[in-house]
């Protein structure tokens, strides 16, 4: 894809990096010029810029004041003197706080947990829909993005209504004798697994369909003739060769379910910890501004950027 | 053996379609129930609709919702739609790894952090050049945009980088100049990519929570705003009713894409 195209101008390009760059801001024409950085700008303005802010804010002490921070820098009128001031105290207290360790930990441990129940759920819906006939390939499709398509926060609520103590479970396994007492599900950790699992299965079913619709049919063939047992060939070919699909899968339910803040906010007990949730109160509960930033600055550094590399080597961009 | 292993695979897989559908259709059964409380069946009714529609606060956040949907997806489409050219169709030029790595990246940024970073720019840019004075539409209608841009900037590059340049080449050599090759070739290729990419930004507008509670201020609730809070103090079946609306547009909109589908597929049949 990197091949020049179309629109570029023919002629011999100079090796090295520096006289390359010169090279190629020259033959820019205006109109390319404005096609490309209209996207770029806009991005460095309302994505890359705000990390930088986010940052500076973390080395700022909450005060009551608008906005609730204070000025890095400090001018002195009369020696008309400006001095730096960087307060490390939001970082000192992140990590002698064991609360924040905590809720980082039980993020990742919610959402890995998670992931891997998608993973189960998921992995029969997309193996029976990339063996389906065509038609009712894009019938049973259309069933997995549906949901997808609808509100989050209402597939959320629908669950409230599922997992409450007089919910529809309970009056279910009450009415049956199954339990003699209702079961307490929401707000509970429990509750949060589902509430992922549930609103997430369609970012796994998809790239795992997308795997596996691909997959050579004739190597299971070719494996039966041999005389490999079912269980054989699905651990020894079909789960190898759906590996991308399965990494992209997890990925896109394990990195926004680190971040979730709606899911454990309402099907979460007041002891579900999840750092989404702490950003969110330090934020409005507590006002404490540069302590939030703290909190994302971390969490961008320590999750965030780590996967994002992960999924721009080259396993990683075939799978996505 | 092979019998043995379909039919657990055929079990697994409807338990699966069961349990992403059971809570869809609890909630919209339960949107005609007469009873106010949720598990106490009451007979059919539809005051809960006559209620959601009489709901004021719900209207408006409702309408607030979607005129930001609408604009932000446009927005969206022009700037992703551009971006997604750039990166499949304009070759090298110096910067191209940053951007491509810049326009991958909302996909997966969390939305706390999304959010939190984007007010703590708006609020710095009023401070710096009293530009935006508060918080409201215009500054959720920005953060839409931005995180929407990249889901379209996606759809495009991979519609572009899978097809064929050859129809592009051909009208460059008869002469075509660069604007008129993407207002009369590139764009109408491409319009099945830019047309979902708007849709995708609509929904993924309409839905959004926790970005939309950063970056509004006070008196601009959108409609997940003013559903959480309702959510949050307890019991209110007008919800179930507007949930069942959401979802029947959806499935209607999803009906007829599939219909669409297998009309074109028919008529390539024939055409073969």
């Amino acid at each position: 894809m990197n091949a020049p195209v179309s629109l570029n101008i023919p002629g011999q390009k100079p090796v090295s990096g520096l006289g390359r760059l010169i090279y190629s801001l020259r033959h820019l024409s205006i109109g390319r010029w404005t096609v490309i950085s209209l996207p770029s700008l806009w991005l460095a303005v309302f994505f890359f810029v705000p990390f930088l802010v986010v940052f500076k804010i973390s080395l700022a002490e909450p005060t009551i004041s608008i906005p609730p921070y204070s000025s890095l820098l400090e001018w002195d009128p009369e020696e008309s003197f400006a001095t730096l001031k960087l307060n490390l105290g939001n970082y000192i207290y992140l990590f002698e706080d064991t609360f924040y360790l905590e809720a980082y930990l039980s993020s990742i441990r919610i959402a890995a947990v998670s992931t891997f129940f998608t993973l189960l759920v998921a992995f029969p819906m997309a193996y029976l829909i990339a063996r389906s006939k065509s038609t009712t390939r894009i019938l049973l499709l259309s069933l997995v993005i549906l949901p997808f398509w609808t509100s989050f926060l209402l597939r959320v609520y629908a669950w409230m209504g599922f997992l409450k103590k007089n919910g529809l479970i309970n009056e279910f396994l009450l009415s049956f004798g199954i339990i003699d007492q209702p079961l307490t599900m929401l707000q509970t950790d429990f509750a949060v697994y589902i509430g992922i699992v549930y609103t997430y299965l369609p970012f796994m079913v998809l790239p795992l369909y997308t795997a596996l619709e691909k997959m050579d049919i004739t190597l299971l063939e070719a494996a039966e003739d041999l005389g490999g047992r079912p269980m054989q060939n699905f651990f020894l070919i079909t789960l190898p060769l759906a590996i991308p699909g399965i990494i992209a899968g997890c990925l896109l339910v394990f990195i926004p379910a680190v971040g979730e803040y709606v899911i454990p906010a309402l099907l979460g007990g007041s002891d579900t910890l999840m750092i989404g949730k702490v950003l969110w109160d330090e934020f409005f509960l507590n006002r404490d501004w540069p302590m939030a930033s703290a909190v994302a600055t971390v969490m961008l550094i320590v999750l965030v950027l780590p996967i994002m590399l992960i999924r721009n080597t080259n396993s990683g961009k075939e799978a996505f | 053996m092979q019998q043995r292993k379909s039919l657990f695979l055929n079990t697994s897989a409807t338990l699966g379609f069961i349990f992403l559908y059971a809570p869809i259709i609890a909630l919209i059964v339960y949107s005609f129930n007469k009873s106010k409380l949720v598990t106490v069946w009451g007979g059919w009714s539809l005051k809960w609709y006559s209620a959601l529609f009489n709901n004021e606060q719900i209207m408006t956040a409702a309408w607030l919702s979607l005129k930001v949907a609408f604009i932000s997806a446009s927005v969206a489409v022009v700037l992703g739609t551009l971006a997604g050219f750039v990166l499949s169709r304009m070759g090298r030029f110096p910067g191209k790894l940053v951007l491509s790595g810049w326009i991958t990246a909302p996909l997966v940024m969390p939305e706390v952090i999304t959010g939190l970073s984007l007010l703590l720019l708006f609020v710095a840019m009023e401070g710096a050049f009293g530009w935006p004075s508060g918080r409201g539409i215009g500054t959720i209608i920005i953060a839409h945009s931005t995180f929407c841009l990249a889901y379209v900037a996606v759809i495009v590059q991979s519609r572009l980088s899978a097809m064929d340049e050859s129809l592009e080449e051909a009208a460059m050599d008869l002469g075509a100049k660069p604007f008129s090759l993407f207002f009369l070739v590139t764009l109408p290729l491409i319009s099945p990519a830019i047309i979902s990419g708007w849709l995708l930004s609509f929904t993924l507008s309409l839905d959004d929570l926790v970005i939309a509670s950063f970056v509004s201020g006070p008196g601009n609730s959108t409609l997940p705003m003013v559903i959480f809070s309702k959510v949050r103090l307890g019991v209110t079946p007008e919800v179930n009713a507007l949930a069942t609306i959401m979802i029947g547009i959806v499935a209607l909109g999803v009906v007829g894409a599939i219909w669409q589908m297998r009309r074109q597929n028919r008529m390539m049949n024939r055409l073969d």
